[in-house]
C-alpha cells in the first residue's frame, strides 16, 4: 500500500525544550488519521512541520506521495503546498477581508484563477455546507462567534478540494449538534471527494466518527497507533487513560510533582 | 610583581565576561544584518517576478501615500514658516530679503522636507504596517497564507514597499511646495516683504539638482519605512508583546537608518 504521508523521526525543538522526539507516522492514501495526546505535546507542531511552516531539525524525512519535503527548495515546496489545506488551532481568518472572501481565497489567489463572482457562488455553497448562511458571506470574521470563526475557516480549508486536509481541533468550541455536522462533513472530505485526512482532535467521539487510523502522541512520540476498532481492545496503559479521560494514570504519573 | 598577577587573575573573569558580551552582541548584529539582507533581496526577486496584486498596491497607495498628507503637509508648512523666522534674526542686519528666501527654499528641499516627512511617515505608517503584518504573524494569519498557495511576501510586503519607494518622493514635492509657501507667508505677512522679490528670489536661487536629490533621498526614506515596517512586522515575537515590540523596532530602526541614509545620500550629492 502506498502511503500519501510518511513521518521517519521527526524531530523538533524550540531552544532547549524538545517538542518532537522521533515522530514515526504513516497516512495511507485515502484514509483519515487521527491524532490524539495531551495538551502541549506537540501535535500542532507536527502538522506544521509537515507544511513546511515549522523546519524540522536535522535527521527528520517527511515524504509526500513518496517525495522527501523536508530541505526542499521555494518552488518545490510550492508545488507540495497546492495539495494542501489546513484548519488552523486559532482559525487564522484574514481579518481585513469578508467572510465569503476568505473562503474564496484559495479559488481567487490560488493556482486555478476562478474569477470573483463565481468564487463568491462557491465560497457561499462551501458555507452552506458548514452550516453558515448566506447572511454571513458579507460579514467581517470579528463580527462572528468563535464557532462560527472556526467553521469559516474549515470552509476555507476545503474550498479548493486539496488532496490533502489537516483539521487541528475542528469541533472545539461547537455546539454539540454542529460538532457532528462538521464531522460528517470530514467524512465526506474523506469517503466522497477521496481526501487524505489529518485530525487532532480531543473529542473522543469525534475521533471515532471521523477515524480510520488513530495515532497517540505522548512526550514527543508516537506511542501508539492502529485501526480505530483496535483502540478499545489495547493494552497500552497510556492510551487506557486517555481515552477515557482518567486523572490518574501513567500519563499523569510521569509529570514530576 | 605577584601583586599584579594576583590582580590580574581577579579581573580575568569580568574581563571575559565583558568580552564575551561584547561578542555575542556583535555576532547578533551581524545575523541580524544578514537575515535583513536575504529579506530584501527575496522581496526585490518578488517585485520582479508575478502575480502581482495590484489592487493591493492601490490600496497601499492611499493609505502609505494619501492619508499621510495632512501630516507631511503640516509638518512642511510649520517648518517653512519657523524657517523665515529664526533665519530673519540671524540675517535681518544684512539683505534680510534675499536671504531668507534662500535659506527657505533650499532647506526645505535639500533637507527638512523630506526627512522631517521621512520621520513623520516613519511614525505614521512604519508603525502601523508592523503592528498589521506582526498581528497577522501571531494569529497565524501569514502561515494561512501559504497554506492558500500565496506567498505571504508578494502579498503583503511588496505592495507596502513598492507605495512607500513611490509615494514618498510625491509626498515630498507636494511639502516642498507647501513649505516654500509656509516661508513666503510669514516673510510677507509677519516680516513684511515684498511679496514679487521673494518670489523671484525664491525661483533665481533653486536649482533643479536641489530638488531631484530630495526626492531620492525621499525615494529612499520611503524604501526604508517600508522595508523596516515589514521586517520588524514578518518576524514579530509572540503574542501582543511580540508585536509591541516590532511596532518599537520598526520606527527606531526606520528613523536612524533615515538620518544615517540622510547623510551618506547627501555626501553623494553634493561633494
Ligand atoms: N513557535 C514556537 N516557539 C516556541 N515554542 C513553541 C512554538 N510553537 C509551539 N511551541 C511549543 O511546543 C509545544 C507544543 O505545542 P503545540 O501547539 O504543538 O501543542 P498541541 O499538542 O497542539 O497542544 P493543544 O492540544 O493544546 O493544541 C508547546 O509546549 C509550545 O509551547
Ligand atoms: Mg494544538
Amino acid at each position: 500500500m502506498t502511503h500519501k504521508i510518511e513521518l521517519k523521526n521527526v524531530i523538533k525543538s524550540f531552544g532547549p525544550k524538545k517538542v518532537l522526539q522521533g515522530v514515526d507516522l504513516a497516512v495511507p492514501q485515502g484514509s483519515s488519521m487521527v491524532i490524539i495526546g495531551g495538551s502541549g505535546t506537540g501535535k500542532s507542531v507536527a502538522l506544521k512541520c509537515i507544511l513546511g511552516l515549522i523546519k524540522p531539525d536535522a535527521g527528520s524525512s517527511i515524504l509526500i506521495d513518496g517525495h522527501e519535503t523536508v530541505g526542499v527548495g521555494a518552488r518545490e515546496r510550492d508545488g507540495f503546498m497546492r495539495k494542501f489545506g489546513m484548519l488552523f488551532q486559532g482559525g487564522a481568518l484574514f481579518d481585513s477581508l469578508p467572510v465569503w472572501h476568505n473562503v474564496a481565497f484559495g479559488l481567487i489567489h490560488g493556482k486555478e484563477d476562478v474569477n470573483k463572482e463565481a468564487a463568491k457562488i462557491l465560497a457561499i455553497e462551501k458555507l452552506d455546507a458548514v452550516g453558515l448562511g448566506k447572511n454571513v458571506a458579507d460579514l467581517y470574521p470579528a463580527e462572528l462567534s468563535g464557532g462560527m470563526q472556526k467553521r469559516v475557516s474549515l470552509a476555507r480549508a476545503i474550498a479548493t478540494n486539496p488532496e490533502i486536509i489537516f483539521f487541528d481541533e475542528p469541533t472545539t468550541g461547537l455546539d454539540p449538534i454542529m460538532a457532528d455536522v462538521i464531522n460528517d462533513l470530514i467524512v465526506k472530505c474523506v469517503k466522497e471527494l477521496g481526501a487524505t485526512a489529518i485530525t487532532i482532535t480531543h473529542d473522543m467521539a469525534s475521533a471515532r466518527k471521523i477515524a480510520d487510523h488513530i495515532a497517540m502522541i505522548h512526550m514527543g512520540k508516537i506511542i501508539w497507533t492502529g485501526a480505530i476498532a483496535e483502540m478499545d481492545k489495547c493494552d497500552n496503559p497510556y492510551v487506557d487513560q486517555f481515552i477515557h479521560g482518567r486523572a490518574n494514570g501513567p500519563i499523569t504519573d510521569a509529570i514530576p510533582a | 610583581m605577584n601583586l599584579a598577577v594576583q590582580k590580574f587573575a581577579e579581573y580575568a573573569p569580568i574581563l571575559q565576561r565583558l568580552c564575551q558580551a561584547i561578542g555575542a552582541s556583535i555576532l547578533g548584529m551581524l545575523k541580524a544584518l544578514g537575515a535583513l539582507c536575504f529579506f530584501i533581496a527575496d522581496v526585490v526577486r518578488h517585485c520582479l517576478t508575478p502575480p502581482f496584486f495590484f489592487r493591493h498596491l492601490l490600496r497601499q497607495f492611499m493609505d502609505i501615500g494619501y492619508y499621510s498628507l495632512p501630516v507631511v503637509g503640516m509638518t512642511a508648512l510649520f517648518t517653512g514658516m519657523v524657517l523665515a523666522l529664526q533665519s530673519y534674526t540671524g540675517f535681518s542686519r544684512f539683505n534680510a530679503e534675499s536671504a531668507i528666501a534662500s535659506v527657505v527654499v533650499l532647506s526645505i528641499t535639500r533637507e527638512l522636507a523630506p526627512v522631517l516627512a521621512g520621520l513623520m511617515v516613519a511614525g505614521r505608517v512604519g508603525a502601523s504596517i508592523a503592528a498589521e503584518i506582526g498581528t497577522m504573524r501571531v494569529t497565524e494569519q501569514i502561515d494561512a497564507l501559504t497554506t492558500l498557495s500565496v506567498n505571504p511576501l508578494k502579498y503583503l510586503v511588496v505592495p507596502r514597499v513598492l507605495a512607500g519607494t513611490i509615494m514618498l518622493p510625491i509626498l515630498v514635492l507636494i511639502g516642498d511646495i507647501i513649505g516654500v509657501y509656509g516661508g513666503y507667508i510669514v516673510s510677507t505677512h509677519v516680516l513684511g516683504f515684498s511679496s514679487g522679490t521673494y518670489l523671484q528670489q525664491t525661483w533665481d536661487v533653486l536649482e533643479k539638482m536641489d530638488v531631484i536629490s530630495g526626492l531620492v533621498k525621499a525615494s529612499a526614506f520611503g524604501f526604508i519605512v517600508a522595508l523596516m515596517g515589514c521586517y520588524h512586522g514578518y518576524y514579530s515575537g509572540r503574542g501582543a508583546q511580540g508585536v509591541g515590540a516590532a511596532t518599537t523596532n520598526a520606527v527606531v530602526t526606520a528613523s536612524i537608518l533615515i538620518l544615517i541614509f540622510n547623510f551618506i545620500l547627501t555626501q553623494v550629492f553634493f561633494s
